[in-house]
């Protein structure tokens, strides 16, 4: 309660001081070309209130658009980087004791040549790999038949020969060590890796 | 068919006390009746599937000091003896608690043994052995006796330093062996392998009973498909330490060698009987080839000319043909081909997986591993009549078989304890199968030298 009154007594000082200087101000003499200067000093202020107010929504328009731009590149950029993991991960399957290119096989050597384009500074290995059934020197075999026809696809496809190597893992170096038939199906394999 | 007995000394020091080569030489000789008959048979056929193992008598060995050392050194001998033969297959050691007599007291020589005590308890062999032990140096003497015939086949004394017990034993069996079957047997072989026991696949090679493990490459890489060359002097191998799989040739002892390394894939090495040049696959000319190299790994003549898969050559005894696998039919398929004629024939027709051939020393048949129904077995076939048979079945998956220089064995890779892989051994007939290594890691690709 106390300082409640305190507060109420500064507001009333604080008003009545304000009546004064209004007071004060009245009290001047104050001629009517003043008043007309006065008049065009506050349109030059209302116009200058006007310009600053465009500025600033000129600047958060721009300030906008940068972002938008950079969020824009970041997405590219992310989308790039996206492309190229997809590009490394997606691995080409084959069927069992086949070199040969499924349809779905082909279509994903479609989208990585268009990648493959896209980036013409990357150069690339092919890794041929197998499941564990077959033997050892077989499967190098198999191994590398697989990577050279993903290869000659490719070439086919318009990427050229000189940015693709390849080798054969056979099956030395599996996806998945568990032995059943979806390991199997993931270890037979042609898998990109970027030089 | 042979007709010599053995009654040759072998000392491994030349400078061996002369009184006792002169000594034993006669003690030997005079001992040994039998070897004025000549033998016109073999005790025992390695080849006939349905072989009943022989038993044989292993007698404490004699030790003529009879101090401390001796005795322990007699014992150890004659372990190593016992685990030995019994490593053949086709010798099985009797349990001593049926021996009637002990030579080792009453004498370990030709007229001091009762036959009877022998045949009674249905020995058809008998070895005795004794020992001399001075200051760390050896001699022991050995003896294989017929006791149905009561006869002496090997008689023989080696002498050298306490570590080389082993090698004179093995030496020893290496006799009985001939005497027995006319071929030297096993004992002196090696076998090359692959095993991941520090991480990465790296070559190693042992004894034929898995002892003596050695570390042949240390390149963290990846190693593979080790051969051994006739004389047992340099292996072949393929690595991944370049960056891709190249054949390395390496002389063991020094550091003569070479790297076949032509564009594209270098594997699937194998050395010719009789003379330092291997067969090997290539890509090189982007189809998969099997090539006639030099021991430097220069190409002397390409092989095969089929386009399709052609790996895995393996030589005939003579050198003349090569066994390997071959897709041209469409599935893997094991065919032969004459190197100088080039006529091809496909020997496997049942099944549509057949890969990994071994041509038998006797060059009658192949063992190779196929497929059936996602089930990977030894098999074994007869080339003139083209009939196969299974070696293996219903134990894990079972891979790379190779021959032992008498063609009595093969060893092979199997995950039956486990799943992991590991090597083992079996009677070409596919009886006693055993594992051979008791290795940490996976063990592949074993290949049996000469």
């Amino acid at each position: 309660m106390k300082n409640r009154m305190w507060i109420n007594l500064v507001m009333a000082i604080l008003v009545a001081g304000l009546f004064l200087t209004v007071s004060c101000a009245k009290k001047q003499i104050v001629e009517s070309g003043t008043i007309e200067n006065q008049a065009q000093v506050e349109a030059g202020a209302k116009v200058k209130a006007m310009t600053d107010a465009q500025a600033e929504a000129e600047r958060i328009k721009q300030q906008k658009l940068d972002d938008q731009m950079a969020a824009q590149k970041a997405l590219l950029a992310s989308k790039a980087s996206a492309d190229k993991k997809r590009f490394g991960n997606q691995d080409v399957h084959f069927q069992y004791d086949s070199a040969e290119l499924s349809p779905m096989a082909k279509m994903l050597l479609k989208e990585k040549a268009a990648w493959l384009k896209a980036n013409y500074t990357v150069a690339v290995t092919i890794e041929g790999h197998c499941d564990e059934r077959g033997t050892t020197n077989y499967n190098l075999a198999l191994g590398e038949r697989r990577a050279a026809t993903v290869k000659s696809y490719l070439i086919n496809l318009g990427v050229s020969a000189s940015r693709m190597n390849i080798i054969s893992f056979g099956e030395e170096q599996p996806k998945d060590f568990s032995k059943t038939e979806s390991a199997f199906r993931k270890n037979r394999r042609a898998h990109f890796s970027i030089d | 068919m042979f007709k010599h007995y053995i009654r040759k000394l072998i000392f491994f020091l030349p400078r061996i006390n002369l009184a006792i080569f002169v000594f034993v030489g006669i003690a030997l000789g005079l001992l040994s009746p039998g070897a004025a008959f000549s033998k016109d048979y073999d005790y025992i056929n390695i080849n006939n599937p349905f072989l009943k193992k022989t038993p044989v008598a292993i007698t404490e060995f004699k030790a003529f000091n009879g101090h401390a050392a001796e005795i322990r050194d007699g014992k150890t001998a004659k372990q190593m003896l016992k685990d030995a033969l019994n490593y053949t297959g086709y010798l099985k050691a009797i349990n001593p608690v049926a021996f009637l007599s002990n030579p080792a007291d009453t004498g370990i020589q030709l007229g001091q043994i009762n036959f009877r005590d022998w045949t009674g308890i249905g020995a058809e062999l008998l070895i005795t052995g004794g020992i001399y032990e001075n200051n760390g140096r050896v001699k022991l003497e050995l003896r294989l006796f017929d006791t149905f015939n009561t006869k002496l086949l090997v008689g023989t004394a080696y002498s050298g330093s306490r570590s080389m017990i082993r090698s004179m034993i093995h030496k020893f069996c290496g006799e009985i062996a001939y005497a027995l079957t006319g071929k030297r047997g096993v004992f002196n072989s090696k076998i090359a392998f692959v095993s991941t026991v520090n991480g990465k696949k790296e070559i190693f090679i042992c004894d034929f009973d898995g002892e003596n493990i050695k570390q042949i490459t240390s390149d963290r890489s990846i190693s593979l498909s080790p051969s051994w060359s006739y004389d047992s002097n340099w292996l072949s191998y393929v690595s991944y330490k370049r960056g891709r799989p190249e054949i390395f040739i390496r002389k063991l002892k020094g550091k003569r060698g070479a790297i076949v390394n032509f564009k594209g894939m270098n594997i699937s090495p194998a050395w010719m009987p009789g003379q330092l040049k291997l067969a090997a696959t290539l890509s090189k000319n982007k189809d998969q080839e099997i090539y006639l190299l030099t021991i430097k790994g220069e190409i002397i003549k390409r092989i095969t000319t089929s386009w399709g898969i052609d790996v895995s050559p393996d030589f005939s005894p003579d050198g003349k043909k090569i066994v390997f696998t071959s897709k041209r039919t469409g599935t893997p398929q094991i065919h032969i081909k004459d190197i100088e004629s080039k006529r091809v024939e496909r020997l496997t027709f049942n099944g549509l997986n057949n890969t990994s051939p071994a041509w038998s020393p006797d060059g009658k048949k192949i063992a190779y591993v196929g497929i059936v129904e996602n089930k990977i077995n030894i098999y074994l076939i007869d080339i003139n009549t083209g009939i196969p048979i299974q070696l293996t079945m219903n134990q894990g998956d079972n891979e790379d078989p190779s021959w032992s220089p008498d063609g009595s064995m093969i060893t092979f890779t199997s995950t039956r304890e486990g799943g992991v892989q590991r090597i083992f051994v079996m009677n070409a007939s596919g009886s006693d199968q055993r594992r051979l290594l008791n290795m940490r890691g996976r063990q592949t690709q074993p290949d049996w030298s000469n």
